[in-house]
């Protein structure tokens, strides 16, 4: 069984067992069992990568109920810029910070105040000849993980800086203390973009702790919202967002972080591309940049999978927005009203670590011997990744072959080959196929895709 | 276990394939990542060295328990003076392939520097063979 932590699950009735979700994932730990995906999670960084192409939403996440927010007296929301962007334009920014209110908390914060110490801070880290480059920012936590498990070279040029949540999240309770607060009447709720930051927030890489309560998934806090937002007059909520800035409002999309760092600062959207571009940093093709900015979804946080706005949208609505907010370094420290040098030795992170993902084991001599078994194997089987064994594609069965986690008599092709030779009785054969993929595979089923009432 | 790629001589927009393969299999065998790039990096200017020079070869990477031998032969012109072209800053390489950032002298002395062993055998105008060994 697997030890790792689960944010993120599967409804069994509503998985049609299509595959899309396996053919995506970028760490191949997806596999169709019994007609249904089943997520290996000691493989997953979780990208959300599967929840974006499942056709039927069947990927939920594991998330915290929002009532247990009222166990504490002063509940703070600490939430990215990008769910302003979330809001019909008619909602003005009071408006919706008084919906926030409305639904039960007594503070609400965008996380990416007060940025310029973030930024002075990150700057240091890259000033420092000692840092290796090109430095890759710690900001997306699936990027994190995928280098930890497929890159842990790399995990040296991680900038061990907090992100922005955890700025805030500092931010807010040192400001609410000097208010007269008590640390364990606070209570700190983060609302996610995706799952990749309900694990960095659960169990944080790099921090032995996280400093949020809870978790609260951003699509059901718009909804919560949208219940009890006014669009009527409201209070001026304007100096809850005064250490906010045009770097912040825009911190989560692409370029947002790359534009501001280094001498030259690149940066990456979606998960796949990521990958390629990481294969490329480790084998020293990537030179002269000393900044990478990287994010599993495309358009930044923009396309997080817990949103629901058009991302394109969000982008736009966010880049008119910034253009009302001034710059991070104009923002007068008293405005800040706590001591920015404290708050700064709170973003360091200790050191990520590798966290190789080894297919075949770890011990050389063994995992030789499976490797060279599964090349063996791959001879045979068509090369088509048609996926219709279980498995992403042929070298992924293989690797399954050889950990004892699948037979040659999987792959379909091989079927139909040992029927031709009279090595298998057809309906042995079509009894192996029922294993993988259910007994309902093959009765007529009017709610699959491009079913009645649903257009080609 | 082995492994076997072609090269084409002059077809640069593929150069680094076969390396990039090879550091995936290491990487699976928890191989110490510094030794990993420094087969990389031996694999990928020998490779270079047969795309900018001759017409064609073949990789053949064989690897063991405690060490990872590539040979690499190939068609083509051959190396006419090996103690001249070891030396750091000599090149034939032409101005195209220059042009496209390779051919800077440096391909051997990085191949010497990067692998524990190395024996380069070469015959004027029938081709280069380039022995390379590193132990884990």
């Amino acid at each position: 069984m697997s030890g790792s932590p689960i944010y993120h699950a599967l409804d069994a009735s509503k998985c049609i067992g299509c595959t899309h979700c396996m053919k995506s994932c970028p760490t191949e730990a997806i596999r169709v069992v019994n007609g249904l995906a089943v997520i290996d999670y000691d493989r997953c960084v979780y990208c959300g990568q599967c929840h974006r192409v499942c056709p039927t939403n069947a990927f939920y996440v594991v998330q915290d109920d929002l009532a247990m927010i009222h166990s504490f007296k002063y509940r703070v929301i600490l939430f990215p810029s990008i769910m302003i962007g979330q809001f019909p334009e008619k909602y003005s920014e009071d408006q919706i910070y008084d919906g926030l209110k409305k639904v039960g908390f007594t503070h609400v914060y965008e996380v990416e105040q007060p940025l310029q110490v973030l930024i002075d801070s990150v700057n240091e880290v890259l000033m420092d000849p000692e840092t290796p480059k090109p430095a890759i920012s710690v900001y997306c936590p699936a990027i994190v993980r995928i280098i930890q498990a497929r890159y842990p070279d790399l995990t040296g040029n991680i900038i061990l800086r907090k992100a922005p949540h955890n700025l805030a999240a500092h931010f807010a309770i040192e400001r609410l203390m000097k208010e007269g607060a008590r640390r364990e009447e606070i209570g700190l709720f983060y609302a996610t973009p995706c799952i990749a930051k309900i694990a960095a927030v659960k169990s944080p890489v790099g921090e032995t702790e996280s400093i949020v309560d809870g978790i609260v998934n951003m699509n059901q806090l718009y909804n919560e919202v949208m219940k009890v937002i006014s669009d009527k007059n409201v209070p001026d909520y304007s100096a809850e967002r005064q250490n906010l800035s045009c770097e912040g409002i825009t911190w989560s999309l692409t370029r947002g972080e790359s534009c501001h760092f280094g001498s030259r600062g690149i940066a990456i959207d979606g998960i796949h591309n990521a990958v390629r571009f990481l294969e490329r940093v480790e084998n020293e093709q990537v030179q002269g940049f000393d900044f990478i900015e990287m994010r599993a979804c495309d358009q930044g946080c923009a396309s997080g999978i817990l949103l629901s706005g058009n991302r394109f949208m969000t982008v736009e609505r966010l880049e008119r927005r910034a253009k009302q907010y001034p710059a991070a370094k104009d923002i007068q420290p008293e405005v800040i009203k706590v001591n920015t040098a404290d708050l700064k030795e709170k973003l360091v992170l200790e050191p990520i670590l590798p966290k190789p993902h080894f297919i075949f084991g770890k011990e050389r001599v063994k995992a030789m011997e499976k490797m060279t078994r599964a090349q063996r194997i791959v001879c045979f089987l068509p090369g088509i990744d048609c996926g219709a064994c279980g498995a992403p594609n042929c070298h992924a069965l293989a690797e399954d072959m050889v950990n004892n986690k699948a037979k040659m008599s999987d792959c379909i092709f091989m079927q139909q080959q040992w029927e031709s030779e009279g090595r298998i009785a057809p309906a042995k054969a079509f009894l192996n196929v029922q294993k993988k993929w259910g007994t309902d595979r093959f009765k007529a089923d009017c709610n699959k895709r491009g079913k009645r009432n649903e257009g080609f | 276990m082995k492994l076997t790629f072609d090269i084409q001589g002059g077809d640069f927009t593929h150069a680094g394939f076969p390396s990039s393969e090879v550091k995936k299999v290491l990487k699976q065998l928890n191989i110490d990542g510094k030794t990993i790039k420094r087969i990389v990096i031996a694999l990928y200017e020998a490779e270079v060295n047969v795309v900018a020079h001759a017409w064609k070869g073949v990789i053949n990477v064989e690897i063991d328990e405690n060490k990872i031998t590539s040979v690499l032969e190939d068609e083509g012109p051959g190396i006419p003076d090996i103690d001249l072209a070891m030396q750091a800053g000599y090149s034939t390489a032409s101005k195209k392939v220059r042009d496209m950032g390779f051919g800077a002298g440096m391909g051997l002395p990085n191949m010497k520097k990067n692998t524990d062993e190395l024996v380069i055998e070469s015959e004027v105008g029938v081709g280069t063979k380039v022995k390379m060994v590193n132990y884990f």
